[in-house]
């Protein structure tokens, strides 16, 4: 493979990406909206309102909390209604949301990666270069998966300053990250990216347009939202164990399905549909 | 495909009973052909005739079903990568990104088609300049005009200074001026000996530019040679218009029926036109006319254009169908 060829490939995809309203506007909208307004909105809300004022809902919080595992729950302890409330939502409730973020990017730049290229009639004289078809979709792939991954990273780290700084008149300290963000933020997310890129490759062969491809792949939002719904109830915790778990789960699929896009991936396969 | 067979050393393309088929359709049926260095050689065409399918298969975009095929010496179904190196290409459509500018557009196909990062700014510059872009390089190419986009193209195809170019319907919905532009700029390419395959339905163009041509029609080559070479075949012989200034006599008109090398004579009230076997008769017919006081006014040679060429050709396997 050539790397030069990689890296200009992806380049020239995110230029492109740059260019597309639709495609950037969600980008830079999501986490702001995930790593600031939130964060903010749980850090200062107990701070502004007195714990009476919402105990019922602060009693529905407790139930939850004591779903948790035992290991978990010794986070709670010795802390107090405003700190628990803070602890339980920024440091759980809004940790698998963050996997919207990978997950959405890298669908999109890929959706127009693959799609979009194919729309704008633009592949062909692609397919007429001399790069292989490993570097061609090596290079669409770096376009959209590592950007997903440094997106979510600068996202993950304005968060933990906004919870640390939001919630410092509540802990004098600095208390987030636990430790199961770790493997979130190491594992599962360029796992996730990989998802979202590897899932449009695929649907990329059977849509012709990229907005039918980016609201195809959205549809894969539902299992972050099964994730959320999951820690809610208490059937599934993301811890440091289940984390790394179900990031290897991940990347298991991933690979398959990037296994399967190399093989469509070909200019005898690509021509023939322009 | 038979690879026993070898390219003729002087071939740029050699191609021998190339087939490629899409199920039960016959995008190309047989075609054998070759290119010679610095030729401009023309696929003319009606839509669905087989040229675009052809250009793929000899950039190594699609394997053939059969045949053999030669491309500077590489089989472009195994070496595909490196015939491309030395293969522009000029697709029917521009297919620039349009999001980018003229000059971003060229530095990604350089960078792609491998020239190395110390040259390929100055390329970039010395393409724009040449095509006349260098004012508006750093413009988005969706601003740009049919014609403008058409050099661009052709630019990123001639970028990396390939020994073979294929031109696919170079003109193919510009207005007449930029029409023109970019057939100077074919001319241009062919005098300097740049080898082109040129892929086209404006027989005008063709005609112009092309050394020689093969007629395609569903995947076959119904003629191949130099238009001159197909009209003689077409039309043996050689029709001569002879326009009188006073009517022949009798006496004349007998010489002329019975000159050696006449095949055919329409006699008009003015005008006799007859079929010599050779151009080389035509000078001892007319001084023969004239030494028997025949007085002529003008003596024209019937030459057939390519589009009379074209449609004969055409017709015929449309009557052989039939």
């Amino acid at each position: 493979m050539n790397w030069r060829s990689i890296r200009a490939i992806a380049v020239k995809d995110l230029r492109e990406v740059r260019q597309n309203k639709a495609a950037w506007v969600p980008a830079v909208v999501i986490p702001l909206v995930f790593a600031v307004a939130m964060p903010l909105a749980f850090t200062l809300l107990p701070q502004l309102i007195p714990a009476e004022q919402v105990a019922g809902e602060l009693g529905e919080m407790q139930e939850l909390v004591a779903r948790l595992p035992a290991a978990v729950q010794q986070v709670f302890v010795d802390k107090g209604l405003e700190q628990g409330f803070v602890i339980y939502t920024t440091a759980f409730l809004l940790a698998p949301m963050f996997l919207i973020l990978p997950l959405m990017f890298s669908s999109i730049v890929g959706a127009d990666s693959f799609v979009g290229e194919r729309e704008r009639k633009t592949m062909e004289a692609l397919l007429y270069t001399p790069c292989s078809d490993r570097t061609l979709f090596a290079g669409k792939i770096v376009a959209s998966v590592v950007p997903a991954i440094l997106l979510s990273w600068v996202s993950y780290t304005i968060y933990i300053v906004v919870v640390n700084a939001a919630s410092w008149p509540l802990f004098g300290r600095i208390w987030f990250p636990l430790a199961a963000w770790w493997p979130l933020m190491f594992w599962l997310t360029p796992a996730i990216s990989l998802l979202g890129m590897s899932a449009t490759v695929l649907i990329s062969s059977r849509v012709k347009t990229f907005m039918e491809a980016y609201q195809l792949t959205g549809s894969l939002v539902v299992l972050v939202l099964l994730l959320v719904v999951g820690q809610l109830s208490g059937v599934l915790y993301l811890g440091v164990f289940s984390t790394f778990a179900l990031g290897t789960l991940v990347w298991v699929v991933d690979a398959a399905l990037i296994y399967v896009g190399v093989g469509t991936f070909q200019r005898t396969h690509l021509i023939a549909k322009i | 495909m038979g690879a026993t067979v070898d390219a003729p050393q002087d071939s740029v393309i050699d191609v021998s009973n190339l087939h490629r088929t899409f199920g039960a359709i016959r995008a190309v049926d047989g075609l054998t052909f070759d290119i010679r260095p610095g030729e401009v050689f023309g696929l003319l065409g009606p839509n669905g005739a087989g040229k675009t399918t052809t250009v793929r298969l000899l950039n190594g975009i699609l394997p053939p079903s059969g045949g053999f095929v030669r491309v500077l010496g590489m089989d472009p179904a195994q070496q595909g990568g490196q015939v491309r190196r030395k293969t522009g290409v000029l697709t029917e459509n521009p297919t620039l990104y349009e999001r980018l500018s003229a000059r971003q557009n060229l530095t990604f196909y350089g960078t792609l088609s491998e020239i190395p990062e110390a040259t390929l700014g100055g390329r970039v510059e010395e393409m724009l300049g040449f095509f006349g872009l260098e004012g508006r390089a750093g413009d988005r190419v969706e601003t740009y005009s049919k014609g403008m986009k058409q050099r661009l193209a052709l630019a990123r195809a001639l970028l990396h200074q390939p020994p073979l170019l294929f031109l696919d319907e170079p003109t193919s919905g510009l207005d007449p001026e930029a029409a023109q532009q970019v057939n100077a700029l074919i001319e241009f390419l062919s005098h300097k000996g740049q080898t082109i395959v040129l892929c086209t339905h404006n027989l005008t163009e063709a005609e112009r530019l092309c050394d020689r041509v093969a007629v395609m029609n569903a995947g076959r080559c119904l003629a191949l040679g130099n238009p001159a070479d197909i009209s003689r075949r077409l039309w043996p012989g050689t029709w001569l218009d002879v326009v009188f200034w006073q009517a022949p006599s009798p006496a004349q008109l007998e010489l002329a029926r019975n000159f050696p090398a006449v095949e055919q004579v329409d006699l008009g009230p003015e005008l006799l036109s007859v079929r010599l076997q050779s151009k080389e008769a035509i000078p001892t017919f007319v001084r023969q006319l004239v030494e028997a006081g025949a007085s002529i006014l003008s003596v024209n040679p019937r030459s057939h254009s390519l589009e009379e060429v074209y449609f004969a050709i055409q017709n015929n396997r449309q009557d052989g169908e039939a």
